[in-house]
Parts: C-alpha cells; sequence; structure tokens
C-alpha cells in the first residue's frame, strides 16, 4: 500500500518536527536571561511542537486503521489557552517586579474629565472654555 | 516490516528522547528559577511536556486510550496555571 508509506513518513516528520520544537521552547526556557524574554520561549514554540506530535497521532491513527480526528480538540483547546495563561504569567511578573516596568505615564490633569486639555483649548466650541 | 515503518520507530524514539531532555530542562528552571512567574511558567512548560509524553507514548502503542488522558491534563493544566497566577496577582483565587 502506497498510502501507507508516505503516511509512516508523515508522521516521522511530525514527530521530528514537534520534538525538535518542544525542546528549542524549554532550551529558550532555560537559557535566557531575563523573565519576560523567558516567558516567550516556551508558551509560542512548544505549543506548535504539541501541535505536530498531536497531528502525528493523527496520522499513525489513520495507519494503523482505527482513524480518528479527536486529537483536534487538544490542538484547539491548547492554541485557545496558552496565549490566555501567558498573558497572566506576564501579569504576575509586572506584579512581582520581575522585569524592567514600563515608564510612569505623564500627569494628565483632564483625562477621564469633562475639562478641555490646554493645547486644544482653541478648538473648543466657545460653551466649553 | 518495511523501511518506513522502520523510519517512523527511529523518530518515535528520538521525539521520545527530545521531550524527555526538554522535561528535564524545564524541571532544573522550576528549581533554579528566581522568580515566581519563572516557576510558574515552568509548570506549564512541563504540563505541556507531559502531554506529548502521554501523545509519544499513545503512538508507540498503537492505542487511542491515551487521548482522554491528554485532554484532561490540557485541561488541568491550563487551570493551575491560571489558578497560580491569580493566587500571586490577587492573594485569593476565588474572591
Amino acid at each position: 500500500m502506497t498510502w501507507e508509506i508516505v503516511a509512516n513518513y508523515a508522521v516521522a516528520f511530525c514527530l521530528i518536527v514537534g520534538a525538535a520544537f518542544s525542546l528549542i521552547g524549554s532550551i529558550g526556557l532555560l537559557k535566557f536571561n531575563d523573565a519576560m524574554t523567558r516567558l516567550h520561549a516556551p508558551t509560542k514554540v512548544g505549543t506548535v511542537g504539541i501541535g505536530a506530535l498531536l497531528l502525528a497521532a493523527m496520522i499513525h491513527s489513520y495507519v494503523i486503521g482505527e482513524g480518528v480526528l479527536h486529537e483536534t480538540l487538544i490542538m484547539a483547546f491548547l492554541f485557545v489557552t496558552a496565549p490566555i495563561s501567558a498573558n497572566f504569567m506576564a501579569k504576575v511578573n509586572l506584579h512581582r517586579r520581575d522585569c524592567d516596568m514600563p515608564p510612569a505615564p505623564n500627569k494628565d490633569d483632564t483625562w477621564s474629565t469633562l475639562d478641555v486639555p490646554e493645547a486644544d483649548r482653541d478648538l473648543a466650541p466657545q460653551s466649553e472654555r | 516490516m518495511s523501511p518506513s515503518v522502520d523510519v517512523m520507530t527511529f523518530a518515535l524514539w528520538i521525539a521520545f528522547g527530545a521531550v524527555a531532555i526538554a522535561q528535564i530542562m524545564a524541571m532544573i528552571r522550576l528549581v533554579i528559577g528566581p522568580g515566581t512567574g519563572d516557576r510558574i511558567l515552568a509548570l506549564d512548560t512541563m504540563v505541556v511536556n507531559a502531554i506529548g509524553l502521554v501523545v509519544l507514548l499513545g503512538i508507540a502503542q498503537g492505542t487511542a486510550i491515551y487521548f482522554e488522558v491528554a485532554l484532561i491534563i490540557a485541561m488541568l493544566g491550563f487551570v493551575s496555571t491560571v489558578a497560580y497566577a491569580r493566587f500571586v496577582l490577587r492573594g485569593d483565587i476565588i474572591e
């Protein structure tokens, strides 16, 4: 059966790609030297790696005869939840001051009030001055 | 045994080794990680790599019974990551 041979090679390719991405993500987690930089490596790269491994599992289930696409559910769940958990961990880093903080905003007395800012007084209608 | 099956088996063992090394690296970061965010990130990475190892075990044994295991580990991993982060951020999980 020729398509089984092609599918076996596809499974091997997906396995190698997925394992390489997982390994590179963990190398980045170990080697980078800033908390926010470390956040990037496993949350993006590791998600692609696990997606390739699940794709290999799906193709392999068709090779051995009982083809199912259930692993798509895990893939969709991981792809949706990985950015959410990464966002939470970035908020933890900001909260604990483990990273470079963004500069403080300029003082603004008229933000979110009915007063017109100093620079826009000339443009505002007469009744609002 | 056709050569394509041999290639796939070889790739499977390579993948087992690579994901296991990735898991050990995440474990090292969990131990040495200087901040709380690094430890939460290492635990999240370990959960994702554990899903990968379970999926690889399912391929090696040729069964589909590990699908539910991987799905439940994925859900528990997300919920535990969010719970840890919320505990650090708010001092409480459910207010």
